[in-house]
């Protein structure tokens, strides 16, 4: 087993604009993640949690610092160290607040697409999908448009479709901001569980204080400063 | 798995009715090719058909499809004299509209030469070629009369022997085959007072002359009916019909008569092409531009709906590229559904224009050259409208889909 941590991020800085409408959205930010490892970023809005995600998410490149992906160096400052759409698809899971389902593909489909889209066969994939969904619970919904899911349903589809390739870090933005205490209980346990079963890393942007109890560790960022936080303090 | 036939599954009834709209506008572009067809067709036949070699017409006329053609009757015997022309036949030709059932009723009236010219050649769908001189006309079946019907023309009522299909003028009007005799009479008809009147003036003129004062005879003999008079020529024909002689050089006899200063001579080719560059020219030009424009107009609205369409998926196509879809899987989202679109719309047209265009009131003849050529053209705008939807979409950021 690779014994490199999920992700490793050194010295993150992202500055918008220049001169005098420069903004500094996020500054010197480091991280590390193991395999298996649920850590939390709390923090207000505006604070430069979405930046530090899509940065991480090899959407929005930083302006400096490095990333490093299961050992594998892939951003330095700005610049690509690899092909990162191709590196996204294999290493790097997502879910969001809402939305998260293509529409027009049912549950099955929405996870089956991820695996396709990194060239298995469609037969495998399928397979792997139900799979997948069964490991979630939401098995007997494969068929169903999203439109035909409730929002705990959808967020399943959702991690079923992040897991799929194996990632080796899960990017979540607020996952359970459209779910009712409940459910987002059980999604955030969900995250716990299968991080440490598929020993992926997983980073979950949310203002949910109730179920911090789940995460092994936790970091706030405020300002565009990310902290790390002891547990005891913040549950 | 394919992303656009998915989409398309989402949205299946609002695809259906777009592709519907789209063929339906395909099918006027089709149409206006067949409808250009047919004028040419219709053009020509009727001198395909006939075969002559040659056309003895007026002199410095281009004959009697493009013109108003007279030449005297007696023309017929002197042409048949030329060394090399094995007949020579009589062509009268006109237009008459009258009212039939409350109805403007159009015909192109044709004059075959009895009894060398029975209307053998005239494809029959039912009844008879002419059997006597007078009072039976073969009729294109356009013209919505019945075997056995009679028709009066003037003072005299025609039986319908025959039906023929096809035998359209330039005009699209249907055909109707006479003898020439009646052909004449028909064009030529005057009512009873206008044929007293017209003797009454002859005999005026004839008192009030010099000739009439010393050969009052002559006086007498002007108010007789004008067919017996030696004075007054023949009603006069359209042109004369030349067949050449086996094994006899058509441009050698169209040498010997084009030396008459009297007339002029056309060949077959030639009276086609006076046709094709006269009058159908017009109506050839107006329905390519009209068919450009079209095209232009299926193109754009095409475009516009891929556009939307690609908006409506701009969520999924950012989240596609948040999954790590490659440029090529969203492209060919949009393209592939353009040539849905497009080829689907293509058929629609296809099938609906076998099942209208024959109930158009002029023919449309749809070549498979002309089905080709609409299939690339579509494939073309099908391209060139999916490059709107695929600009927008390689505009798409996959940071959108957290939006």
């Amino acid at each position: 087993m690779n014994e490199s941590p999920a992700i490793e991020v050194i010295d993150l800085t992202k500055v918008y604009g220049s001169g005098n409408t420069e903004v500094v959205a996020m500054r010197n930010a480091s991280m590390t993640v193991r395999r298996g490892e649920v850590v939390a970023l709390l923090g207000p809005s505006g604070s430069g949690k979405s930046t530090f995600l899509t940065a991480v998410g090899l959407i929005n490149p930083p302006t400096s610092g490095r990333i490093r992906i299961g050992g594998h160096q892939v951003l330095d400052g700005p610049l690509a160290q690899a092909n990162l759409t191709a590196f996204r698809r294999q290493h790097v899971g997502f879910v969001f607040q809402k939305s998260n389902l293509i529409p027009f593909l049912n549950a099955r489909e929405n996870v089956q697409i991820a695996l396709e889209l990194n060239d298995s066969s469609p037969r495998a994939a399928r397979q792997r999908a139900l799979e997948l969904l069964e490991e979630l619970g939401v098995r007997d919904r494969s068929e169903n448009l999203p439109s035909m899911l409730s929002g705990g349903q959808q967020q399943r589809v959702a991690v079923a479709r992040a897991l799929a390739n194996q990632p080796s870090i899960l990017l979540a933005d607020e996952p359970t901001a459209a779910l009712d205490s409940g459910n987002g209980r059980q999604v955030m346990e969900l995250f716990a569980r299968l991080a440490h079963e598929h020993g992926t890393g997983v980073i979950v942007v949310t203002h949910d204080q109730r179920a911090l109890s789940v995460f092994d560790t936790i970091y706030e960022m405020e300002d565009g400063i990310l902290n790390l936080q002891p547990k005891e303090a913040v549950v | 798995m394919n992303l656009a036939l998915k989409d398309i599954r989402h949205n299946l009834g609002r695809f259906v009715l777009t592709t519907i709209g789209v063929g339906m506008l395909l099918m006027v572009v089709m149409g206006m090719a067949g409808i250009y067809r047919g004028v040419v067709e219709d053009a020509t036949l009727l001198i395909d058909r006939i075969g002559t070699d040659l056309w003895v017409v007026q002199h410095d006329t281009r004959g009697p499809f493009a013109e108003v053609s007279r030449v005297p009757a007696s023309l017929v015997h002197r042409v048949r004299a030329v060394p090399g022309v094995r007949d020579s036949r009589e062509f009268v030709y006109h237009t008459i509209q009258r009212e039939r059932d409350g109805k403007p009723f159009r015909m192109a009236v044709l004059g075959l030469s009895w009894p060398s010219d029975k209307g053998d050649w005239v494809p029959l769908i039912a009844g008879r070629p002419l059997a006597q001189n007078h009072f039976e006309m073969i009729a294109d079946v356009s013209l919505g009369v019945r075997l056995d019907e009679r028709l009066s023309f003037g003072k005299e009522t025609y039986r319908v022997v025959g039906i023929t299909r096809n035998m359209i003028s330039s005009g699209g009007d249907g055909i109707a085959f006479f003898t020439v005799v009646d052909a004449e009479a028909i064009q030529f008809d005057s009512s009873g007072e206008a044929v007293r009147l017209e003797r009454a003036a002859r005999k005026g003129r004839g008192e009030r002359s010099e000739i009439g004062t010393k050969q009052p005879s002559l006086v007498e003999q002007a108010a007789k009916p004008s067919g017996e008079l030696p004075a007054i020529a023949r009603p006069q024909i359209s042109a004369v019909m030349v067949q050449v002689a086996p094994g006899t050089s058509v441009e050698q006899v169209a040498a010997t008569i084009s030396g008459w200063s009297d007339v002029s001579v056309h060949t077959r080719s030639e009276q086609a092409e006076f046709l094709l560059k006269g009058s159908v020219d017009k109506a050839r030009r107006q329905l390519g531009l009209f068919r450009v424009l079209l095209t232009l107009i299926a193109a754009i609205i095409m475009a516009l709906i891929l556009y939307t369409l690609t908006l409506e998926k701009i969520h999924s196509i950012a989240l596609l590229q948040l999954i790590g879809a490659r440029k090529p899987v969203i492209l060919g989202l949009i393209l592939q559904q353009a040539l849905m679109l497009g080829f689907g719309g293509y058929a629609i047209a296809y099938l609906l224009g076998q099942r209208l265009f024959p109930l158009f009131p002029r023919r449309v003849i749809v070549t498979g050259d002309d089905l080709l050529q609409l299939a690339v053209i579509v494939l073309a705008i099908s391209f060139a409208s999916s490059v709107l939807g695929i600009w927008k979409a390689l505009l798409v950021k996959p940071n959108e889909a957290l939006s």
